[in-house]
């Protein structure tokens, strides 16, 4: 227990509902918190007048932006992110951010206002049933109807989004619980019988799964965000180097291992690499490491890892056969997990099995890699602008993507060397997510370089929270990657719907002149011989910047396994 | 895999809008809910929820971890008819006049075994306790004297080679005191 909770502990303070939600807050180290105002809320706006100094908070400019800031905060910082809103409206335009969270397992505490109690139910003035709307997006969720009920309910919150898997939580406080009086009192939630976060390691399974990793003649590891999530990223690098296992990422376990690691084999799923996905149809262990074969990543799953033995470790017990069958289950934290597999395989270098991948890294490098990042034709490609950022930059940046084209060839073509680096919108694919997610990153990292990259489409989506850039100046880089389309939509109407281009044409807006009325700095670069300079002065800037690069319209993003596909039936073209 | 009835047994706290989030959990895989019947257990607070779906092993296994995955829920099983002692409730609504006249309505409810709960002027209700073939049968067979009203409940059911739910809770207490 720390220091304020004892004191609190020891003396009972008589406050109302609405200064403690603002204790409990400060009682969990919370010190940032994302939200918007609203009658229903509004008690708790007053108290946190009173204690700015120890909770900041920070005024998106849409509720959907709060969630998504808290977010980029959560993934970049590993706390729990919080945000505030009123009730009706305010607490709607939370659910996409919450959605978001909950299929990324992002640790969330949403906090809403709600209509007076003798109001409930009675289609009162901004009243939505948040709880019954949430439901099915959040981890747990609660509706506190008294005062009294305030502190116990945010700390089995925070405990709950925060352990096992996380994932996000909404309390939702009705006005009049926000003035009645209490006697604080904070306790952290120690946890509930009907809830095991962390299930025990059965050893005898580490047992199983290492006599098959030992056995293997091609093993192939696959990693997910369960690894960033548990910070195992040392211990799993020490795994993978003990058997020399080569290993590939989803796009939520990336920036775990080090971009250049010998043992990195690339990006796996629908537009990963060449060599991880064409593999995967001809290893003989298959080891999955907090992932959850998401069907971008299987493709086909009547034709995904047939001839492999399967070996999971999970934290999750729903995950264990929930999408491909196992030879052996490890539930537990990764952390743990890995040392104690770590600890019972033998070393090994599987020279010639890692051959394999280098050999279709090569093919994929002469047929997709070397043209995106050399481009002939006139206008610039995405990946060149990656990869410009990795040559300019110490590669230690925080990149936020958005969702389409340019994330697909951030996530492959980016550089890591440090953990919690990429932050994306994996399992919803939520377009808008960027730009806020990136705030929130910068105000929870901000000696990081934090760069969002983002369509011109997704941009528009939750292009409002320039205004929290302006009003915070918050110091992201900001890179619009402007092909006047809705890419990715665009690449799979030319290649599956005749080129038939329904709906995905952009006129834009000037952009420089928006940007500019948000007194942030701008630049656009329509010539490649612009382009060095232009990033370069990017990532020399101290504030925020914008830059937007005019690129290829109509571009596609490739390797590709195309729907219905198997992973082995990849395409370079 | 071919689809088989199951029963799901569902332990949960006492909290408002469990039943919600565990009613969304078949909603949302588009799998209709033959029955339910909820009560306390033999453990107080906590409640038991059986569940009868018609699918298959593989979906009903991944139902049952998403249900055991809530916060709230603490345990979820599921048994296949034979693992279970199960049995539903029946009542009938029928008129008097039907049963008064010593034909043959009333050897159909004496070879049922169905008891009469309350007889007015008008109508009688009768009771009938079994598995749902057997009050259904009953109903068909009521059925050309008409039957006013009908009504069964969800299955309740009993299982046999679960451990018991004391020792799993036990056990779970165990966990948060270490
Ligand atoms: C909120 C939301 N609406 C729709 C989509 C479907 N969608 C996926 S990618 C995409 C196009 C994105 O276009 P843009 O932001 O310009 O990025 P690009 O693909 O061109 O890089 C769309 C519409 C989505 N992912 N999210």
């Amino acid at each position: 227990m720390d220091q304020t909770a004892i004191q609190m502990k020891t003396e009972q303070q008589k406050m109302n509902g609405s200064q403690a939600v603002v204790h409990s807050l400060i009682a969990e180290n919370v010190d940032l918190i994302f939200g918007y105002p609203g009658g229903a809320i509004m008690p708790v706006y007053d108290a946190l007048y009173d204690v700015e100094d120890q909770l900041k908070h920070i005024l998106t400019r849409h509720e959907q932006g709060a969630t998504h800031a808290a977010q980029g905060y959560a993934r970049a910082t590993g706390k729990v992110g919080v945000c505030l809103a009123t009730s009706g409206p305010g607490a709607t335009n939370l659910i996409t951010g919450i959605a978001d969270a909950q299929i990324d397992s992002t640790p969330l505490v949403c906090i809403t206002g709600q209509v007076a109690s003798p109001l409930l139910g009675t289609d009162a003035f901004q009243e939505t049933d948040i709880i019954g709307i949430s439901m099915p997006v959040t981890k747990w969720n609660y509706q506190v109807t008294r005062a009294e009920e305030i502190p116990f309910a945010l700390a089995k919150a925070f405990f709950i989004a925060k352990s096992g898997r996380p994932g996000p939580v909404l309390i939702d406080i009705t006005k009049d619980a926000q003035f009645e009086m209490l006697d604080f009192n904070y306790k952290p939630f120690k946890g509930m019988r009907s809830y095991v976060p962390t299930p025990k390691l059965d050893l005898s399974k580490v047992k199983e799964a290492a006599s098959l990793i030992n056995s293997a003649k091609k093993p192939f590891v696959l990693f997910g965000q369960g690894v960033l999530l548990a910070e195992a990223e040392k211990e799993f690098k020490s795994f993978i180097e003990k058997a020399g296992l080569p290993a590939a990422w989803t796009i939520m376990g990336l920036s775990a291992l080090d971009s250049d690691h010998y043992l990195n084999v690339g990006m796996l799923g629908m537009h990963g690499n060449y060599a991880p996905n064409k593999l995967t149809n001809e290893c003989d262990v298959l080891i999955a490491v907090g992932m959850r074969f998401d069907d971008r990543v299987t493709g086909d799953l009547k034709r995904y890892a047939k001839q492999a033995k399967v070996i999971h470790l999970e934290i999750d017990p729903a995950e264990i056969d929930k999408n491909v069958k196992t030879e052996v289950a490890v539930i537990g934290n990764a952390k743990e997990s890995l040392k104690e597999l770590t600890k019972l395989i033998t070393e090994n270098k599987h020279t010639e099995w890692l051959e394999k991948f280098r050999t279709l890294e090569k093919e994929e490098f002469t047929e997709v890699i070397n043209k995106e990042l050399n481009p002939t034709s006139e206008l610039m490609s995405m990946g060149e602008v990656l990869n410009k950022i990795n040559q300019f930059s110490d590669q230690k940046n925080i990149i936020v993507t958005d969702v389409g084209q340019h994330q697909m060839i951030a996530c492959r073509y980016a550089k890591f060397k440090h953990s919690r680096s990429s932050i994306t919108s994996g399992g919803l694919g939520t377009m808008g997510f960027c730009l806020p997610a990136a705030i929130g990153a910068k105000m929870g990292k901000p000696d990081r370089q934090v760069i969002g990259i983002i369509g011109d489409g997704g941009f528009q989506m939750t292009i409002q929270e320039l205004g929290t850039i302006f009003q915070f100046k918050t110091a992201v880089k900001i890179v619009v990657l402007n092909n006047e389309f809705l890419g990715m939509v665009r690449q799979w109407q030319e290649l599956f719907f005749d080129k038939r281009y329904a709906a995905t044409t952009m006129v834009n807006p000037d952009f420089q002149t928006i940007v500019k009325g948000y007194g942030i700095k701008t630049n656009k670069v329509e010539k490649r011989a612009c382009l060095d300079d232009a990033i370069k002065d990017m990532l020399a800037y101290e504030g925020s910047y914008f830059l937007e690069v005019l690129v290829g319209k109509e571009n596609n993003v490739f390797p590709m396994i195309t729907t219905g596909a198997s992973v082995s039936d990849i395409r370079l073209k | 895999m071919e689809k088989q009835r199951f029963t799901i047994s569902i332990f949960t706290e006492n909290v408002v809008g469990i039943l919600h989030r565990v009613s969304i959990i078949f909603s949302r895989r588009k799998i209709n809910v033959q029955s339910i019947a909820a009560s306390e257990s033999e453990i107080k607070g906590i409640y038991r929820y059986t569940v009868v779906i018609i699918e298959t092993k593989d979906q009903v296994k991944k139902v049952v971890g998403q249900l055991e995955k809530q916060v709230e829920v603490v345990k979820a099983v599921f048994h296949t008819d034979e693992e279970v002692v199960h049995q539903e409730i029946a009542l009938y609504k029928v008129k008097t006049g039907v049963l008064a006249s010593g034909g043959s309505a009333e050897k159909i409810v004496r070879a049922h075994n169905a008891r009469v709960l309350s007889v007015e002027t008008n109508f009688t209700v009768l009771e009938k306790t079994g598995h749902k073939e057997e009050t259904q049968q009953l109903f068909d067979d009521l059925e050309p004297f008409g039957i006013l009203e009908f009504v069964r409940s969800g299955r309740v059911a009993i299982t046999k080679p679960m451990r018991t739910l004391s020792s799993i809770v036990e056990e779970l207490e165990q966990l948060i005191k270490n």
